[in-house]
C-alpha cells in the first residue's frame, strides 16, 4: 500500500533552472525583496506544504564547480543570508516549517545554534536547517581564514577518495552534534521565576556544552531557553556513501536524489544500512525524494518550455526532472509513494511559475487521489512528520514515590 | 508636522530590557523575556511611539558568578540577527539595532547577515559594533580565547572598512536582468574587495546586491579614547554612557570636534546615551516610585553579588543593610602573571566605593542602587520630557537610548505620556515619513563611498 507522501519545496532565486530567470512570468530584479519571498512562501504556506528550504552559499557564484562561477553576467546572483530570511518569514507565515541551509565550514556554530533556536521561538516550532558540508576555494577567498578545504572533486567522484571532502562531512557532524547539543543545555523546566527565593533559573537544569572536537569547541551553553521544538528539523541532501552516513548519523530528514522510482528502493536500503550502523531510532529518519519540476497545463507545453530553457542555459541536474502536466507529477508522486519514501521535495524549475503550479495544480490534485499527508494540526514541524518532542538529554528522570 | 525650524529634533531609541538588575523580572507585570510575542509587543509600542530605532543587545555566553551560571536576574535571550529579522516582518518603520561582536565574526559573514536585514527591513538595519576579547566569551567560539587589547580596535576598524568596502561593492545598478540578451548582471558590476593585513587576509565578492540604505547604520559603544577615534571614524550613532549634563556636554563637544578630520559635520554622528526614567503624577509620586524600582532592581543578595564580583570573596554572610566588608579583596596568587596591575586596579576600585559609602553613610545595598538604579529622569511626564528636551536643545546630546524596567512593556508609558509632550515642545516627529530608512529617521546621510 501506498504511504502517504509530505510535500516540500525547495526555494532558490529564480528557481533551478539557470535561464528562468528569463522567463516572462519571473521577477528577476526582485530575487533580493521581502516581497518576493513573502509572496512565495505565503502561497505554499496556504498550500499546506509542509516545509520549505532555502538555498544559500557564501560565495558569489555559489557551490558549484563551475570555474567561471564567480565571474560570469548570464546568471541570477545576489542572495541573501538564509537563517536571517527564514527568521523573516516566520511572523508571515502560519503552519510551514522553514529550513534554511547552512554552511558548516566557516559560520560559528554557536551563531548557526543560536539562530536556529531563535527562528523556532520566532516561528512558534517550526525551525529546521539543511546542513552542506565543505567549502569553495571562493568561499575560502572570502572568510579568508582557512585554507584548508576541498578543491573540486576527486576523479571518482566519491567524496571519501579525498581527505579534505571527508574531513568536510567530519566537521559538518560535529557542527550538527553542537546544534543539538546548545539545543539541549537549557532543560525544559530552567526558568523557574521562584519571586520567593529571588532565582529566576534554576542553574542545575542549564549545562555547559564542553564540547571539544577535531575542529573548534564550544564551551557554554546557549543564551536561548530551549526552544519549542526543543531542537530543529535535522535535514541532509545525500548522492552517496559519506553523506548517507552524516545523514544516517545526525539527520531527521534526508533527501535523497534516485533517478526514477525503481532506483528507490536501492538508495533506501543503502540508507537504513548505514542509519542501522549509527543509529539507535533507525525508523526516526525521514527519507524524501528531490524531484525538478516544470509544469504547464500540457505535457506538449511543457516540453516546449523546457526545450526554450535548455537552449538558454542547460540545466545538468542531480536530481530527476519531470517535466509535465500537473496530472504527470501526481504520477511521479505516486510511484514514489508506492516505493515508500515519506515525502518528496519539489525543486521548482522556474519561480514562481511552478511554485504556483504547484500549490494550485499538483496539491489539490494529489489530495484527492489521497496519497498526501494531510495536516493534523500537530504543534511543531518535528511533530507534523511524526517525530516526537523529547526531553533534553540532560533532563533528569523523575522518580515517583 | 508641528515642528518648528529653529529647534533641534529629539532622536530617541528603545532599549529591549537587558540580562541584568536593570529589568525586574519579579514585577507581577512582567512577561517572557524569550517568546517573540514579547519582541512584537516591544517593536508594535516602540513604533508606536516613533522612535528612531529598537536596540538589542547580544547574547556570547551566559553571565556566571564565580565559576557557576547567575540565577538572580534574567538569563536567556535570543540570536540577535535572527529576532531583529523576525520583528522586520511585524514592523514598518522603525530601525533594528543590534549588538554584534567583531571579534567573534568574520566580516564577510556579517556584512553579509547586515546587508540581508537591510533589503528584508526596506532600509531600517543598524549595527551595533562591540569589540570584545576575553577568553570567557572566546570559549563558545572557534576563534578561542584572547586577542591583545591592541588588536580589538584594530580588528574592529579593519573589520569595520572590510563591511564598508563589501557593503559599497555592487554598483547600484548592477542588476539589469535583460531577458532577451541573456545579461543579468552589468559589467563591472560586482567589485572584489581586497584586504591584506596582519589580521585579515580576504579576496572577497560579495552576494548581496546593494541594500536600501547602502550601508547599514553604524553605531558605536566604547567610551574609550580608541573608541571615540573609531565612532569618528566609522560610526553613525554613539550609545555613550554619560547622562549628567556637564558631563554629557563635555562628552558631546569632545566627539563631535573629531568630526571635521573624517571631514563630517556635527550632524552625521548622534550621541544617544543610554538613560532610565521613572514617571509619577506629582514629583514625589514619581521619587516614590523611583525608591520602589530600586529596590526590586537591587535586593539584597544583588548587592551582595556584586560586592562579591568586585572583592572575589564570599560574602553571603554579610547582611545587605550593614557596612562594607572590612576585608581584602581576593586578586589571586602573588605570583601570577598581571597580579600588581589586578590588584592595584581592584584595591582603587573598592577604595572609590568606601569614599562614596562613607560620604551619604550608604549601607551595601544603598551604595549598590546609588551605581546600578540611579535612576536618570524621574519626575512627571512633564519633567521629563522638559528635560530630554534641554539636553538636546543645549547640546548636551543628540537623544537618548531609552530602557524601561519591566520587559516587553516597561516603555509602554512612556509612549503614551512623554512622547506626546515632546511632539507638544516641536522637537519630535508626529509621524514617520513614508519610506523612510533608518538613516534619514536619523538624519546621517550616507557620505561618499569608501575606495575598494
Amino acid at each position: 500500500m501506498a504511504e502517504r507522501l509530505h510535500l516540500a519545496i525547495a526555494l532558490d532565486g529564480a528557481g533551478w533552472h539557470p535561464a528562468a530567470w528569463r522567463e516572462a512570468s519571473a521577477r528577476p530584479t526582485e530575487l533580493t525583496s521581502p516581497r518576493y519571498w513573502r509572496d512565495l512562501v505565503t502561497r505554499a504556506d496556504a498550500a499546506g506544504i509542509t516545509f520549505a528550504t532555502i538555498e544559500d552559499a557564501l560565495s558569489l557564484g555559489g557551490r558549484t564547480q563551475d570555474p567561471d562561477a564567480e565571474t560570469r553576467r548570464d546568471r541570477v546572483r545576489g542572495q541573501l543570508d538564509a537563517v536571517v530570511l527564514a527568521s523573516f518569514l516566520a511572523p508571515l507565515t502560519e503552519r510551514i516549517g522553514l529550513v534554511p541551509t547552512v554552511t558548516t565550514t566557516h559560520p560559528e556554530p554557536f551563531h548557526i545554534a543560536t539562530g536556529l533556536q531563535t527562528l523556532d521561538y520566532a516561528s512558534h516550532g517550526r525551525a529546521g536547517v539543511r546542513i552542506v558540508a565543505g567549502s569553495t576555494p571562493a568561499e575560502r577567498a572570502n572568510f579568508g581564514r582557512r585554507d584548508d578545504g576541498p578543491t573540486g572533486f576527486p576523479a571518482s567522484r566519491r567524496v571519501e577518495d579525498d581527505e579534505a571532502w571527508t574531513a568536510a562531512f567530519r566537521e559538518a557532524t560535529e557542527v550538527v552534534e553542537v546544534i543539538r547539543l546548545l539545543a539541549d543545555s537549557w532543560e525544559d523546566d530552567a526558568i523557574i521565576r521562584d519571586v520567593d527565593a529571588g532565582r529566576f533559573v534554576d542553574r542545575d537544569r542549564i549545562h555547559n556544552a564542553e564540547y571539544a572536537g577535531e575542529f573548534f569547541s564550544v564551551t557554554g551553553a546557549s543564551i536561548v531557553p530551549r526552544s519549542p521544538q526543543g531542537q530543529p528539523l535535522v535535514t541532509v541532501l545525500a548522492h552517496q556513501t559519506i553523506p548517507y552516513r552524516l545523514a544516517a548519523e545526525q539527520a531527521d530528514v534526508v533527501f535523497i536524489t534516485p533517478a526514477d522510482a525503481s532506483a528507490t528502493a536501492g538508495v533506501i536500503a543503502e540508507v537504513a544500512d548505514a542509519a542501522a550502523d549509527v543509529r539507535t531510532e533507525p525508523e526516526a529518519l525521514r527519507v524524501f525524494v528531490d524531484l525538478v519540476v516544470l509544469i504547464e497545463a500540457t505535457a506538449e507545453e511543457a516540453a516546449t518550455t523546457w526545450a526554450r530553457l535548455q537552449e538558454r542555459d542547460e540545466l545538468v541536474s542531480d536530481a530527476r526532472v519531470v517535466v509535465g502536466s500537473a496530472d504527470d507529477v501526481v504520477a511521479e508522486l505516486r510511484a514514489f509513494a508506492v516505493e515508500g519514501v515519506d515525502g518528496v521535495r519539489l525543486r521548482p524549475a522556474r519561480l514562481p511559475a511552478d511554485l504556483i503550479a504547484i500549490t494550485e495544480e499538483v496539491v489539490p490534485r494529489a489530495a484527492d487521489a489521497g496519497i498526501l499527508s494531510p495536516d493534523d494540526g500537530a504543534p511543531t514541524l518535528r511533530e507534523r512528520l511524526g517525530l516526537p518532542r523529547r526531553a533534553s538529554r540532560f533532563a533528569r528522570v523523575e522518580v515517583s514515590a | 508636522m508641528s515642528r518648528t525650524d529653529d529647534k533641534r529634533q529629539i532622536h530617541l531609541a528603545a532599549h529591549f530590557p537587558g540580562v541584568n538588575n536593570t529589568t525586574v523580572w519579579t514585577d507581577p507585570t512582567a512577561g517572557s523575556q524569550i517568546d517573540f510575542a514579547s519582541f512584537e509587543h516591544f517593536a508594535r509600542n516602540a513604533e508606536r511611539g516613533l522612535f528612531d530605532y529598537l536596540f538589542l543587545a547580544e547574547g556570547l555566553r551566559l553571565r556566571e558568578h564565580r565559576g557557576r551560571i547567575q540565577e538572580l536576574d534574567v538569563l536567556g535571550r535570543p540570536n540577535t540577527l535572527a529576532i531583529l529579522a523576525a520583528i522586520a516582518a511585524v514592523t514598518e518603520h522603525i530601525g533594528l539595532v543590534g549588538t554584534l561582536s567583531t571579534t567573534f565574526n568574520e566580516p564577510y559573514e556579517l556584512a553579509r547577515q547586515l546587508a540581508t536585514l537591510d533589503h528584508l527591513s526596506d532600509g531600517r538595519a543598524g549595527w551595533n559594533a562591540v569589540t570584545s576579547s576575553d577568553s570567557f566569551h572566546g570559549a563558545n567560539f572557534r576563534r578561542g580565547g584572547y586577542l591583545a587589547h591592541a588588536d580589538r580596535y584594530t580588528r574592529a576598524a579593519e573589520f569595520a572598512e572590510i563591511s564598508k568596502a563589501l557593503w559599497d561593492s555592487w554598483a547600484p545598478d548592477a542588476i539589469v536582468a535583460d531577458a532577451a540578451s541573456g545579461t543579468f548582471l552589468s559589467t563591472d558590476a560586482v567589485a572584489t574587495v581586497e584586504r591584506r593585513t596582519r589580521l585579515f587576509d580576504i579576496e572577497a565578492r560579495s552576494t548581496v546586491p546593494r541594500s536600501p540604505q547602502g550601508r547599514p547604520v553604524v553605531v558605536q559603544a566604547g567610551d574609550s579614547a580608541d573608541g571615540r577615534a573609531f565612532a569618528a571614524e566609522h560610526a553613525d550613532v554613539i550609545f555613550s554612557g554619560h547622562t549628567e549634563f556637564d558631563d554629557s556636554r563635555e562628552f558631546y563637544r569632545d566627539v563631535k570636534s573629531r568630526l571635521a578630520e573624517f571631514g563630517r559635520d556635527e550632524e552625521s554622528l548622534k550621541i544617544l546615551p543610554a538613560v532610565t526614567f521613572v514617571l509619577g503624577d506629582t514629583a514625589e509620586e514619581a521619587r516614590e516610585r523611583s525608591r520602589e524600582i530600586a529596590l526590586a532592581q537591587v535586593r539584597p543578595e544583588t548587592a551582595i553579588t556584586y560586592l562579591e564580583q568586585i572583592w572575589n570573596r564570599d560574602f553571603s554572610g554579610y547582611d545587605a543593610d550593614g557596612p562594607l566588608p572590612d576585608v581584602e579583596p581576593d586578586t589571586g596568587s602573588e605570583s601570577a602573571q598581571g597580579f600588581a596591575n589586578r590588584h592595584a586596579a581592584v584595591r582603587g576600585r573598592i577604595a572609590q566605593l568606601r569614599e562614596v559609602a562613607a560620604k551619604d553613610n550608604f549601607s551595601i545595598r544603598d551604595l549598590i542602587i546609588h551605581l546600578t538604579a540611579n535612576h536618570t529622569f524621574v519626575g512627571t511626564p512633564d519633567h521629563v520630557a522638559s528635560e530630554i528636551d534641554r539636553f538636546v536643545q543645549e547640546r548636551a546630546t543628540d537623544g537618548f537610548t531609552v530602557v524601561g524596567h519591566v520587559s516587553p512593556h516597561g516603555l509602554d508609558e512612556f509612549t503614551d505620556r512623554v512622547i506626546p509632550l515632546l511632539q507638544e515642545r516641536g522637537s519630535y516627529r508626529t509621524s514617520y515619513e513614508e519610506g523612510a530608512t533608518l538613516r534619514d529617521l536619523l538624519g546621517v546621510s550616507l557620505r561618499e563611498p569608501v575606495a575598494s
